[in-house]
């Protein structure tokens, strides 16, 4: 049985300058005929008029792409119809689709779906390609479209060195009584077990910045209370997300806010005011959050007023003096002068919080390397893997043999199988065997 | 008309070993071979086990076979391997006396009850309704049975290589079974070519011994059989040469002249065990190969000089022989060859090595492109073992790869097929660190028992030694001793508080079980085999848990059945390189697709995705 024919709205819903719906399957060519009274070109954008296939009345004009299998999105025949964004224009567009025999509404993510039962993208596509989809910031897009490219291309070259490392361990085990493999040298292999566990290890250490990448970094803005943490808040965020009022400890919980600083996804946490002691239980259970969010965050802003004298508990943090339109700024070293109500010093503060953000984000090479859990966890049990195969020397090389194994096995994920038969071409390409 | 439960052909290491277990089922089989004085004889080098091969001959042996009894018998070297890289990959390996190996396997055959040898050329099989019904002989006669296990080594289309000069033939001075051959060809079986080679057999009194190096033997000796008490032969060494830079350039020089080289031999040899012409045209850059001189029998002046293989002519030989140290004088008694010949392509049986497209012929063996004794005694036990169930009604018995290596190697041989010959290596088992050599009787031998293939005396050997095994295993789990204890009796442990039974301590490096007598005083009577046994189990548990954990996982992919009809090629998903191994491959589940090389979990969830898809439009359509 022939896949059935999906369509969908592929651009966002509600009314916009243009509406985008796509369709891909069996039945395109032929719905494609009768809306646009002929055939269409391929792989080039041209203006008709679309018809109801049964009144013949023009519902729209439309730019129609035709892509014909296989080099379509999907791997099927996919047809786009860009019209005029109105909800009445679509609604009837849908209508007239859903007429024809065979068709029927795409389900979430089935155009994806059908790409990868098609061998058009791979798993870490699929993946790269939800974050592309999701993607908000400059610095997450960047992620998914040379993310999932690199990481294809350093798994790849990571299976080709455990694949040898591999054969030697086995070869060492298998034909020790071969005088070729007696004679070689095995303390190459430790070195290279201890190069390509570093290297796993280099890449996990980007993982954690590729998930901030990707989840946003968590900023928390914290200081004495009445401050004007919250008034700076909200004029990072440009709009009010906390309560500001002179009265100190109007902020009792931990307020987030997403935000897009300079390229990068950041989450701003919202503080109580820290003080001695709380006046209530409330305010208790606020400063204690605080602290939980300080704990948590990657990025600490620490807000006091100008004419403060609160001690700043962080050794790493960003401080501000605040509240620099109410008295003489001053200039004291590593300090930021900020006036949330003015604007004064916001740019620098927002420079500051991006450079953070770029550090943390670490080394370019590995940087944005991985950044799913799933890839995260093949990746740690394979450094466990190589850690404890170090642990082996000659004497238990069976278990340093199994240790490589299940490095692989865990690679697995990333790089596709490495059999049995694999390890013995290495053998055998290597060593000549046959006393 | 005789009549007959099983009939085995051929009387190679394969065939005594199916011979030998249908029988002991309770079968009455008849053995079929051109030369009955000729049962047991070790056509390529005198000898027994070695890595991963090892492990094979002690699962026969748990299986009751004979190879194991008969290498202890018959052994003149012994030799664990790897005997310093963990108890998981050692291998024992001993040299034989070849006479005295084969009188000890002529006397297993002659004492099997219900085991009758017949001299006589198999010529043709009988079929009735589809299914093995006979044998006929080449002299006429025919002989009734229910089922035939064929192994036929080498014979099947033999031809033999020695330079320029071809003659049919199974092995030296013997002839081929080319009636056979063509009967199986026509049966549609897909047949394909092998070749192997032996090297020249020298005289060893011609030998200047004092020139090589002296390999000595172990000592105490490991027997491979659980029923050997102790080896009682003299024990010899062998001696180590190598080539030289002139047996390089001979050989060079006469590449041509070299039968394999000369184009005249089109099937494919083993990587593992490559002629002397292979090694030095593949690996140019060494300068000289080992060889050992292994004698083949106490009174036996013959000489195996292992690491010589070659099928150049004899004059070539000559020189080659020559140009090695210690062998300058030395005469050759037989000259080396290669040897061509047909296989069945495993993947034409099921798991209990019954051809798929005739019940009742079960094939065991080289003529399964394996090489090897062990491998072909293994093979043997198994096809023998089903072969006399099927003909006594009861259904077959299929060793899965998670516990034997005999399981790993039927399971490569039928999933898979072979591009050189197929033989044992350790790293062809997932599970090693489970399936040992000194383990072998404890995973098999009640599977054996089971299967009705083990005699009484080893039941009772068996149950004895399990008896003693959990006697000391319950000593040892009933030790509960703290750090401090622990460290009081002598056993150096990390003071972490943690209570530890006897064992967690034998799992702890350089821990004996000798050593934990203060904490338990049944140990002291622990017998030595019992005590290495435990402190091994203790050494690889905390693999156990993993090991199972993955055996799990595999038997849950196996209940996901991928339809046998699947069009892969239609799969544009796939890669084209996936395409065809899955097409050609054919598995018959995802475990089985998940162990093909270069399957990704990409493409091994498009596959689930894709056979669900097909049954449900299979359901919508139906």
């Amino acid at each position: 049985m022939p896949p059935e024919t999906i369509y969908a709205l592929s651009s966002a819903s509600g009314r916009a300058g243009v509406a985008v719906v796509r369709m891909s399957g069996p039945a395109v060519r032929e719905v494609t005929r009768q809306l646009c009274g002929g055939d269409v070109p391929a792989r080039l954008a041209c203006l008709r008029a679309v018809r109801d296939p049964r009144s013949r009345e023009v519902l729209d004009h439309a730019v129609i792409l035709f892509f014909p299998a296989p080099r379509s999105f999907t791997g099927e025949d996919v047809v786009e119809f860009q019209v005029h964004g109105s909800i009445a224009v679509v609604r009837r567009l849908i209508a007239a689709l859903s007429s024809f025999e065979g068709c029927r509404p795409a389900s979430a993510g089935e155009f994806a779906r059908r790409a990868f039962l098609n061998g058009r993208i791979d798993l870490v596509e699929v993946e790269a390609l939800g974050d592309l989809l999701s993607a908000e910031t400059e610095m997450q897009r960047k992620l998914a479209v040379e993310g999932s490219r690199r990481l294809r291309l350093v798994a790849s070259d990571w299976r080709t060195r455990l694949l040898h490392l591999r054969g030697i361990c086995e070869a060492h085990i298998d034909f020790s009584d071969e005088s070729d493999v007696s004679q070689a040298i095995d303390s190459d292999s430790e070195r290279d077990i201890e190069a390509l566990h570093t290297e796993i290890l280099a890449a996990l250490a980007g993982l954690d910045a590729g998930q901030r990448v990707r989840a946003g970094f968590r900023v928390a803005v914290l200081g004495p209370p009445n401050a004007g943490k919250s008034t700076l808040v909200n004029a990072l965020a440009d709009r009010d997300v906390s309560i500001t009022s002179p009265v100190p400890g109007t902020t009792r919980d931990v307020v987030e806010v997403h935000l897009d600083l300079g390229g990068f996804a950041v989450i701003i946490a919202d503080t109580a005011g820290i003080r001695g002691e709380g006046s209530d239980i409330v305010e208790e259970e606020g400063m204690r959050r605080a602290w939980r969010a300080a704990d948590a965050a990657d990025i600490v802003v620490w807000v006091s007023p100008v004419d403060s004298d609160a001690i700043c508990p962080f050794a790493d943090c960003i401080r501000v003096a605040s509240m620099a339109d109410l008295g003489v700024a001053l200039s004291q070293g590593g300090v930021l002068h900020v006036s949330g109500t003015t604007g004064y010093g916001m740019k620098a503060l927002i420079e500051a919080i991006r450079d953070r953000c770029a550090s943390l984000s670490g080394d370019r090479a590995f940087g944005s390397l991985v950044a799913h859990e799933r890839q995260a966890q093949r990746l740690r049990a394979a450094s466990e893997h190589l850690s404890r195969a170090l642990a082996f020397s000659d004497a238990t090389l069976d278990m340093r043999a199994e240790e490589l194994r299940l490095a692989c096995g865990a690679l697995d994920m990333l790089t596709g199988k490495i059999g049995n038969e694999d390890v013995l071409d290495v053998v055998f390409a290597q060593f000549c065997i046959g006393k | 008309m005789e009549k007959f439960d099983v009939i085995v052909v051929g009387g190679g290491h394969a065939g005594v070993e199916a011979a030998l277990a249908a029988a002991r089922y309770g079968a009455a089989v008849g053995l079929v071979t051109l030369k009955p004085e000729a049962i047991g004889v070790m056509s390529c080098n005198p000898a027994i086990g070695g890595l991963g091969k090892g492990h094979l001959v002690r699962e026969i042996d748990a299986l009751d076979g004979a190879m194991g009894r008969a290498i202890d018998q018959a052994g003149i070297h012994f030799k664990v391997l790897n005997r310093s890289k963990g108890p998981a990959v050692r291998g024992p390996r001993a040299q034989a006396d070849r006479k005295l190996y084969r009188t000890a396997i002529q006397r297993f055959v002659h004492e099997q009850p219900g085991l009758t040898v017949i001299a006589g050329e198999a010529a043709d099989l009988v079929v009735a309704d589809g299914a093995i019904s006979g044998l006929v002989l080449a002299d006429g006669r025919v002989l009734a049975c229910s089922a035939i296990v064929l192994t036929t080594g080498t014979f099947l289309g033999g031809v033999i290589h020695v330079g320029g000069e071809t003659r049919e033939g199974g092995r030296v001075g013997e002839a081929a079974a080319n009636a056979l051959s063509i009967r199986l060809r026509s049966m549609g079986l897909r047949v394909g070519r092998l070749k192997t080679g032996t090297p020249p057999r020298l005289d060893g009194r011609t030998i200047d011994w004092s020139a090589c190096e002296a390999q000595l033997g172990d000592d105490p000796l490991e027997p491979f059989s659980t029923l050997t008490e102790r080896i009682t032969n003299r024990q010899i060494a062998c001696g180590i040469t190598r080539t030289s830079v002139e047996t390089h350039r001979i050989i060079q020089e006469n590449l041509s002249r070299s039968a394999m080289y000369g184009g005249n031999i089109t099937g494919r040899g083993p990587r593992y065990c490559p002629s002397i012409e292979d090694k030095i045209t593949r690996f140019a850059d060494r300068e000289s190969h080992q060889i050992f001189l292994e004698p083949e029998g106490l009174d036996d002046d013959t000489v195996y000089p292992n690491g010589i293989s070659t099928s150049l002519p004899a004059d070539v030989q000559d020189r080659i022989v020559a140009s090695i140290a210690g062998l300058e004088r030395a005469r050759i008694t037989q000259y080396g060859y290669a040897i061509e010949y047909d296989f069945v392509d495993p993947r034409e049986l099921s798991r209990s090595l019954e051809c798929r497209s005739l019940p009742g012929l079960f094939l065991a063996g080289q003529i399964n492109g394996t090489t090897g004794y062990e491998e072909a005694g293994a093979q043997g036990l198994v096809a023998g073992l089903n072969a006399a169930r099927l003909a006594g009604g009861a259904p077959v018995i299929e060793w899965p790869r998670t516990d034997s290596y005999i399981g790993v190697m039927i399971d490569d041989l039928t999933r898979w097929g072979v591009s050189e010959p197929y033989r044992m290596f350790t790293s062809r088992a997932e599970f090693r660190l489970l399936l040992r050599a000194d383990n072998a009787d404890q995973r098999l031998t009640p599977q054996g028992i089971r299967f009705g293939c083990v005699s009484t005396e080893r039941k009772q050997a068996f149950k004895k030694k399990a008896l003693a095994l959990a006697y000391y295993r319950s000593a040892l789990s009933a030790i509960s001793a703290s750090p401090d204890e622990a460290i009081r009796h002598g056993v150096a442990c990390n003071r972490d508080g943690v209570r530890r039974d006897g064992m967690a301590l034998l799992a702890l490096r350089g821990v004996e079980c000798t050593d934990l007598t203060g904490l338990s005083a049944t140990l002291v009577d622990c017998p030595p085999a019992i005590a290495e046994l435990l402190k091994t189990e203790a050494h690889y548990a905390v693999y156990l848990d993993r090991q199972r954990a993955d055996i799990a996982r595999i038997e849950q992919d196996r209940q996901s059945l991928l339809p046998e009809d699947f069009d892969y090629h239609a799969q544009g998903g796939l890669s084209g390189e996936l395409r065809t191994k899955l097409a050609s491959i054919r598995p018959r589940n995802l475990s089985e697709a998940a162990e093909i090389e270069g399957m990704t979990p990409s493409a091994l969830l498009l596959l689930s995705m894709l056979v669900r898809r097909q049954s449900d439009n299979g359901r919508l359509a139906g």
